[in-house]
């Protein structure tokens, strides 16, 4: 439900004028949800940056899913290839 | 990879028969980002149910899902923050042991410092995403938290769930 309630929380955010882009662990759901941007992370649900204590990859995750920001074709979800 | 395939029988079940269509995001907002990055406000908004050392968990007795949301202070020690998601449907011995993994305020603080980010706000948000019935969440507090990020002239949001 979680990646549910993200993107709709999102689209809420994005109203008031604000850019959002978020991570996304289940495609299933985002698929059919449409957030404006997200990024779909082949991780297991819980681990949405990828591994804790784990500081290179999840800054890596972060800045691959803040690429997204310059696309306004919308809605869009890219793959994090690792 | 996280499917609906690799979830218990109850869950699976759940997720094929939830009317997720029912909530597509339409008319789909659009706001583009008007300045690079590097002078952007960034503010962190999480669905792992996290809160802070003092106030009150998320309710996990309500059955539709806690709309409520918590705030979150920028200067927090961010290991110092509580895990209290209701959901059985994930793991949570990875947030627990760093909770970068989810709300990852010490990596933006590194790309501040590094001028990648402009700033991060004095606040960021959390909600505890196992919410079935979302209507007050769409009514209500996502609008109110939302309204929030804009008074504080956010010019970036970034959204993890769990």
């Amino acid at each position: 439900m979680c990646n549910q309630i993200v993107g709709l929380i999102q689209a809420a955010i994005e109203r008031v004028g604000i850019t959002t882009v978020s991570i996304t662990l289940l495609k299933e759901v985002t698929e059919k949800i449409q957030p404006p941007r997200a990024m779909f992370v082949s991780y297991h649900l819980g681990y949405p940056l990828g591994e804790p204590n784990n500081p290179e990859l999840q800054k890596r995750v972060i800045k691959t899913a803040l690429s997204l920001l310059s696309r306004n074709d919308l809605p869009i979800m890219t793959e994090f290839e690792g | 990879m996280a499917t609906f395939d690799e979830m218990i029988l109850t869950h699976r079940l759940f997720m094929r028969g939830y009317p997720f269509s029912h909530y597509k995001i339409d008319p789909m907002p659009c706001s583009p980002l008007t300045k690079p990055l590097s002078q952007a406000k960034v503010a962190l908004i999480t669905t792992a149910g996290l809160y802070q050392e003092g106030q009150n968990k998320f309710d996990s007795s309500i059955k539709l899902g806690d709309s409520s949301f918590r705030e979150i202070s920028g200067d927090i020690d961010t290991q110092s923050l509580k895990e209290g998601h209701r959901s059985s449907a994930f793991d949570h011995r990875g947030v627990r042991d760093d909770k970068n993994l989810v709300l990852p305020l010490d990596r933006f603080r590194e790309m501040v410092a590094d001028k990648e980010i402009g700033s991060l706000n004095h606040r960021h948000f959390s909600f505890m995403g196992a919410i079935i019935g979302p209507g007050d969440l769409i009514n209500k507090t996502a609008p109110e938290m939302a309204n929030l990020l804009k008074a504080d002239k956010v010019d970036v949001a970034f959204l993890t769930p769990v």
